[in-house]
């Protein structure tokens, strides 16, 4: 089994998905960006429990995917409260916590 | 092999039993009962009496049983055997190296006191379901009372001396109680306060002995016989043994001794007894007759080889023992002549037999005065609480004889019949009880050879039946006077009774008190008769069961082995059999071959010529009280009434006597403000000006030093520490807060670059 291709796969993502918390500025892209950053871990995750032959890693794929659905739940519901509030959900146009 | 038959042929083994294996359970009994009474007394159909009543009846069958399975071991022993006490022991707590133990000393002295103490007990708690009927703390009192017996028959049975220390105080403290019983009237609470303190000044010397005897004796008791120094068995051995220093156990024994003279009303220290009379009769009747006074008599005849030893008793010339008892007898007897409160003739009636019982002990007549001690109870108890059933039911409460007695003979026929043989056994009549016992004390100090004591002690009969006859004819003859002749109008009803006492009372004229009173006295004058034919000298050898069942045997005895474990019995055994039937050398030299428990004394033998002197004293006695009686106070005879005030000098006595020979002045006034004053002035000056002055010098300087302390410490040091870190941070903040942009996409690349060092670090690490 090549696991480099998918150790490859997975740091793309990885990277993608850093990128595009760091530079889109809206904010459910963002949301997006942090689900592609979860999913190269679960790659992760699952390539070595199938090289190592056990279990552990598809029971935290299954855990990381339960917690991420809730996770965006939260996250839109945010957004979404933002938008009311504010009219947009840009990022940068969010900076009251300036210190 | 054969020596070892021989002398199991000579020894039989000595019989025991269940009750005197348990004889611990009596004490424990009312003990139990007590907490019992405190806890849901007052929730019971009968306030907590029956509770009270119910364990002191448990006690007597117990001691009962206790008593005749003592008899059958006595029977089963052999002529010259020691019979040995039936000793359990177990640890109470251990300190230091020093082990204090709890159990039982089970030998005729503790058999017939603690038979007597249940006896009386009992009687006295019937009694005091009629006589408190309805009283505010009714329940209180019978929880005290059966304390108060608890406490006499622990001491009774104590194996060791801190458990006899233990039932002495708890003796102490339910006397102050139920002295005090109704302390809503001042005199009553300083009546009880008086007993405490008084008694307590001597409880100083109990200690003073025990500590002393312990370090004294507990080498050697550990040595030879396995027991520790409080032990009464070891104490026993080891004064006989003429290993102790002459003054060490005389200075022990006279510390003891002064115990005994707090405890028992010995002069000096008597005056707590009569103001005692302000608690309820029953009390006073338990108190003045098996209890609490007797302790000291008891404390004595336990630890005789001690005072045996220590105060050389039967030595030549008096002892302290029998000085005090002697002056005790005399004094206290004078004073019964002018009171007029018929409790405080009774009072000082029984100061003065307990000063029998000292003389005898300290004649060396043990028996006799144990066996004054066991007839004491009964009479002493019958008149006490006749005095009770006639205040009860004639007099309103009152106690004083010339106000409110007189004429009661007919009113009140059980009473007037109990009271009658009492009085009789207490002035030492033959049949009697008190005839037995006391010409038996009498007879043995003068056998012993102190014939000034003698004749005290005949003195003292001679005023005891004056005294006594005085009372009965106040109290029983002539014409009714006062509560008694129906006269309720005065106000008697302060006297010693609470209002609430009055309330189920109805006020109609003298009558014949219920059963529950009056059978307790019947019972008590059958046995103020009957008892003293348990010793019954003058029929000859076979009469004199007393002797044969509570006096220790003076024989060596060997083998003295301590089997050991808890809760065992201790085996004393095996004397030696060539040996016994030669004289005893216990208590005159230093036992060879084994240890004494018991010095060897003497008995006198009983002749019928010196019985008739003191019987002809005695009704010479009686005669005389009685004629002046009649002329004093019914004939009103001019030549007597008012001849105090008349002639000088007979004026002074009387003075003398109604101070009670200025006593209770000595204390309060002389002693107390003498010591007392100067030490709180005293006290007063060093307070103010060294104690006072130290304190402000050390305020003053601390003072300084806190200034000192807050200028340098305080504001230098702590207080730059806290601002120099607050700065720190506030530069610290000042520095980092370009960070702070707000902008979620900084905070992200922030994180994720710090991500990626933190795993860069990771992978440098782990390769």
């Amino acid at each position: 089994m090549y696991v480099n291709q998918f150790l490859f796969l997975a740091s793309v993502l990885f990277c993608i998905g850093v990128y595009g918390v760091i530079a889109r500025k809206n904010a459910v892209l963002i949301l997006m960006s942090i689900e592609l950053i979860l999913n190269s871990v679960n790659i992760n995750l699952l390539t070595f429990a199938l090289r190592n032959g056990s279990a552990d890693g598809h029971t935290f794929a299954l855990y990381i995917i339960a917690v991420a659905a809730a996770e965006v739940g939260v996250g839109l519901g945010l957004v979404l409260l933002v938008y009311r509030n504010k009219k947009t959900i840009s990022v940068d146009d969010l900076s009251e916590m300036r210190g | 092999m054969s020596l070892f038959a021989k002398e199991s042929e000579v020894l039989a083994p000595l019989a025991t039993g269940w009750f005197l294996e348990h004889a611990w359970l009596i004490p424990v009994v009312p003990a139990i009962a007590f907490a019992l009474i405190i806890l849901i007394g007052k929730r019971l159909p009968m306030k907590g009496s029956e509770l009270g009543v119910l364990s002191m009846v448990a006690s007597l069958v117990l001691s009962a049983g206790a008593a005749y399975q003592w008899i059958q071991r006595v029977n089963s022993a052999a002529e010259e055997q020691f019979v040995t006490p039936v000793i359990k022991s177990w640890s109470w707590w251990q300190s230091g190296g020093l082990d204090f133990g709890i159990g039982q000393h089970i030998d005729g002295l503790s058999i017939v006191v603690l038979f007597v103490v249940a006896f009386i007990s009992t009687l006295v708690q019937i009694y005091s379901l009629e006589y408190l009927r309805g009283d505010r703390r009714y329940t209180h009192f019978f929880a005290a009372l059966t304390l108060f017996s608890g406490g006499m028959l622990a001491m009774v049975l104590a194996d060791n001396m801190i458990l006899f220390l233990l039932g002495w105080e708890i003796m102490g403290l339910c006397s102050f109680l139920l002295i005090g019983h109704w302390w809503e009237e001042d005199a009553n609470s300083r009546a009880a306060l008086k007993a405490f303190f008084t008694v307590r000044v001597g409880d100083i010397g109990l200690l003073v002995g025990i500590s002393m005897l312990y370090f004294s004796a507990n080498e050697w008791t550990q040595e030879n016989l396995g027991v520790s120094g409080f032990s009464i068995r070891g104490i026993s051995a080891w004064a006989l043994s003429g290993e102790p220093n002459s003054t060490v156990i005389m200075i022990a024994a006279i510390a003891l001794f002064i115990a005994s003279i707090g405890k028992s009303g010995q002069f000096p220290l008597h005056t707590w007894l009569p103001d005692a009379m302000a608690g309820p009769t029953p009390v006073s009747s338990l108190l003045h007759s098996s209890t609490m006074v007797v302790a000291g008599v008891f404390l004595v005849a336990r630890l005789y080889p001690v005072f045996f030893v220590g105060l050389d008793i039967l030595g030549s010339g008096g002892n302290l023992i029998m000085i005090i008892g002697g002056i005790t007898i005399v004094i206290s007897a004078a004073l019964a002549f002018v009171q007029n409160d018929i409790k405080r003739v009774l009072a000082y009636s029984t100061v003065s037999q307990l000063g029998y019982m000292m003389l005898g002990l300290g004649a060396g007549a043990w028996l006799p005065a144990v066996f004054h001690i066991f007839t004491h109870a009964f009479f002493k108890a019958c008149l006490f609480l006749g005095a009770g059933s006639i205040s009860h039911s004639a007099s309103h409460h009152s106690f004083d004889m010339k106000r409110d007695m007189g004429g009661l003979r007919k009113v009140m026929p059980i009473t007037f019949s109990t009271w009658i043989i009492s009085t009789l056994a207490l002035c030492g009549v033959f049949p009697f009880s008190g005839f037995f016992s006391k010409d038996e004390i009498i007879d043995n100090v003068g056998n012993n050879g102190y014939n000034t004591f003698m004749i005290i002690g005949l003195l003292g009969a001679f005023m005891t039946a004056a005294y006594m006859t005085r009372a009965t004819y106040l109290t029983f003859f002539g014409e009714p006077r006062g509560a008694s002749a129906g006269d309720s109008s005065h106000a008697a009803h302060d006297v010693h009774a609470t209002p609430d006492a009055h309330a189920t009372h109805d006020s109609h004229g003298p009558h014949e008190s219920g059963l529950l009173i009056t059978v307790p006295l019947m019972i008590l004058s059958v046995l103020a008769l009957g008892s003293g034919f348990l010793n019954a000298t003058p029929f000859g050898e076979s009469w004199e069961r007393m002797k044969l069942w509570v006096e220790p045997r003076a024989v060596e005895v060997v083998d003295a082995t301590y089997s050991g474990g808890p809760g065992e019995s201790l085996i004393v055994n095996l004397p030696s059999a060539e040996e016994s039937h030669s004289k005893s050398v216990c208590g005159s030299a230093t036992p060879e071959t084994g240890v004494c428990f018991a010095p060897q004394l003497q008995h006198a033998k009983f002749k019928w010529s010196k019985a008739m002197i003191s019987m002809v004293i005695v009704f010479l006695g009686i005669a005389i009280s009685w004629i002046l009686s009649v002329l004093l106070f019914t004939r009103r005879d001019p030549r007597l009434v008012g001849l105090t005030q008349r002639v000088k000098v007979l004026g002074l006595g009387h003075n003398f006597l109604v101070n009670k020979y200025y006593l209770d002045h000595l204390y309060e006034k002389v002693i107390v403000h003498s010591i007392a004053h100067p030490i709180s002035r005293a006290a007063y000056w060093f307070n103010q000006n060294i104690l006072d002055g130290i304190l402000h010098g050390f305020a003053k300087s601390t003072r300084t030093i806190s200034d000192w302390v807050y200028k340098n410490v305080d504001q230098r040091v702590v207080d730059s520490t806290v601002n120099n870190s607050a700065t720190f941070t506030k530069s610290v903040g000042t520095a980092a807060q370009p960070t702070q942009s707000g902008k979620v996409s900084q905070y992200g690349a922030l994180l994720f670059s710090a991500a990626a060092i933190a795993a860069l670090v990771l992978v440098i690490i782990n390769t």
